[in-house]
């Protein structure tokens, strides 16, 4: 490439970069600036005022949002990585027109989106008692991330040869035992992708939290901010210093994880 | 697989079973169990709420028939919504691939920036959407926003951006085409990395330009990415929510909500579940018969290039 031509594409993705930054640049201009400050979001505050942060995590009780984020996605991943992993095997391996049946079932459900079964799913909840509980939250977390779960293991576990299989049988494993010992080592890198992907959804999940968990001790952050906006609308200031609290975990996460992050997402929809 | 055939019946049932693998589909049934639970039956319910005037909270409730149906294909405020769904979705799945493949274009070539500037672009997938949604709203609020900061400069009335009907549909789409460009980004650029070296060189030495290397090489082999991007868009964009809610809460009245967000406000706010059920069920016909449509076309598309 010529030096010129080098000049004018790094200079296009300095722009490209800081139109995309200069969202996350209002937000941290408008958290640090007090109520009182009538400057434009544009211009950069030149004093360090933290009230924006003390009050949204006292108001909003941001701690016990937390609490329950931390709760509810640690046990909501863990139950999909165990509940999809295992569904998924039979599912590859054993290629019946009942399992091809199951299996369609499964990944159908990826092109229907939750929100439209809400209503009866509402009732639903309130029927068995899952309302405002950490169980209730976390299987509707675990079942509507099955879909994807199932969809990335299966695909997976298909490039896995089978001769893999046939050799540990003729040595006495048993099926159970194959899976256990041969397969579920191999599924490392897909197992990174789905903590990574189902972590984000369930972290992030506003539309399942906000109907199911209600009770204030119970709110995950998404539901703490939304209900703080609405109440303090023109503590503007309060908003913006809460919203970077809660985006923070994720952005730090996936400035350490971004190779796995990206590499998942194009490695599994891709070649699938 | 198949040794099952073989073994004489006296063996007895359950070695045969264990010996074929049968015993192994245990293993999705706690999978099955939560759909049909969670996904499967709420669903039939959801379609039998919809012929109920239930306002979500009595129990006493009864059978109306079509009358949401009808109510639905009379109401003044479903044109308006439809019409946002549909921006939402076919607008957003424009932009994030247009704009996607343009990055994924640029990057693919060798500069040393594109390792951080995928990282920039990629960086609004991760933070939750209704945090996305309140960001840009510092940018497009009335009283001190950070575009009406420019606009006075020009003018001496503030723009009521998000209180226009006709622009804060625009403005969502614009808002979730920015958070979820990386996804089309990334998708195109493992596809553009699949296409082999050589395709190029064949191309150049039988005098084809840039243009028409385009054409003739990248389009039809990027055709995979483009049918994951397209469906994964256009889903994302047809159920759009968390945005809506942060920005304008489906405002002003109905003039910027999506299928969803108008179900939320009918059940929530004006106890109306029956009524909201029938939307639910409109919403998944809508998704499901668009998303296929497209997946089949562009399944097509792939076999024939």
């Amino acid at each position: 490439m010529s030096k010129n031509k080098k000049f004018w594409l790094t200079l296009l993705s300095a722009v490209i970069c800081l139109i995309h930054i200069l969202p996350f640049y209002i937000l941290i201009t408008t958290a640090f600036k007090a109520d009182d400050d009538l400057s434009s979001k544009w211009e950069f505050p030149g004093y360090w005022y933290l009230d924006n942060f003390i009050n949204a995590w006292n108001q909003a009780d941001l701690a016990s949002a937390f609490r329950n984020n931390i709760i509810v996605t640690a046990v909501s991943v863990a139950l999909i990585v165990l509940v999809g992993s295992i569904a998924a095997y039979p599912l590859a391996r054993r290629q019946t027109s009942w399992n091809k049946f199951i299996y369609a079932l499964f990944v159908s459900a990826l092109i229907v989106p939750p929100l439209t079964i809400l209503v009866p799913l509402y009732k639903y909840m309130v029927d068995i008692g899952g309302m405002n509980t950490y169980w209730g939250i976390i299987l509707l977390h675990v079942t509507f991330n099955l879909p994807m779960t199932i969809f990335l293991y299966t695909g997976f576990i298909s490039t896995i040869p089978r001769e893999l299989d046939e050799a540990s049988m003729i040595d006495g494993a048993g099926r159970f035992t194959l899976f256990y010992r041969i397969i579920l080592p191999l599924l490392k890198p897909i197992t990174a992708t789905v903590i990574i992907f189902t972590g984000v959804a369930v972290w992030n999940d506003y539309q399942f939290s906000v109907f199911f968990l209600q009770k204030p001790e119970l709110r995950t952050f998404t539901v703490a901010l939304a209900s703080f906006f609405g109440s303090y609308s023109n503590e503007i200031g309060w908003v913006a210093a809460g919203s970077l609290i809660g985006a923070l975990p994720m952005v730090v996460t996936y400035l350490f994880l971004q190779r796995y992050f990206i590499s998942g997402l194009s490695s599994g929809a891709v070649k699938g | 697989m198949q040794a099952s055939h073989a073994q004489p019946v006296n063996k007895g049932y359950f070695r045969k079973l264990v010996h074929s693998g049968a015993l192994l589909n245990l293993l999705y049934l706690p999978a099955l169990i939560l759909f049909i639970i969670f996904i499967f039956y709420p669903f039939l319910k959801g379609i039998q709420i919809s012929f109920t005037n239930w306002d979500g909270y009595n129990q006493n409730y009864k059978w109306i028939g079509f009358s949401n149906y009808a109510r639905m294909l009379g109401d003044p405020d479903m044109t308006t919504v439809i019409k946002n769904t549909v921006i939402y979705g076919v607008g957003s799945t424009v932009f994030q691939n247009v704009i996607g493949l343009l990055y994924a274009l640029f990057l693919n070539t060798s500069i040393r920036t594109r390792g951080f500037v995928r990282t920039v672009i990629y960086l609004p997938v991760i933070v939750s959407a209704l945090i996305m949604g309140y960001i840009w709203y510092f940018f497009f609020q009335y009283d001190g926003g950070a575009i009406n900061d420019i606009l006075l400069l020009f003018k001496d009335q503030p723009a009521n951006l998000l209180g226009d009907p006709k622009i804060n549909v625009w403005i969502i789409t614009f808002v979730n085409t920015y958070q979820y460009l990386g996804i089309a980004m990334v998708l195109f650029l493992a596809g553009l990395q699949s296409i082999p070296k050589d395709y190029y060189e064949a191309a150049t030495i039988d005098g084809a330009g840039p243009l028409s290397r385009f054409f003739r090489v990248t389009w039809p082999l990027l055709a995979p990415s483009f049918t994951v991007s397209m469906v994964l868009n256009l889903i994302g964009g047809l159920k759009l929510f968390d945005v809506i809610v942060a920005m304008t809460n489906s405002g002003p009245g109905y003039a910027s909500a999506s299928l969803s967000s108008m179900m939320y406000l009918l059940y929530f706010g004006r106890e109306d579940a029956g009524y909201a059920s029938t939307i639910g069920v409109l919403m998944f016909v809508m998704i499901s018969v668009v998303s296929i449509t497209a997946l089949i076309l562009l399944r097509r598309r792939e076999v024939a290039s």
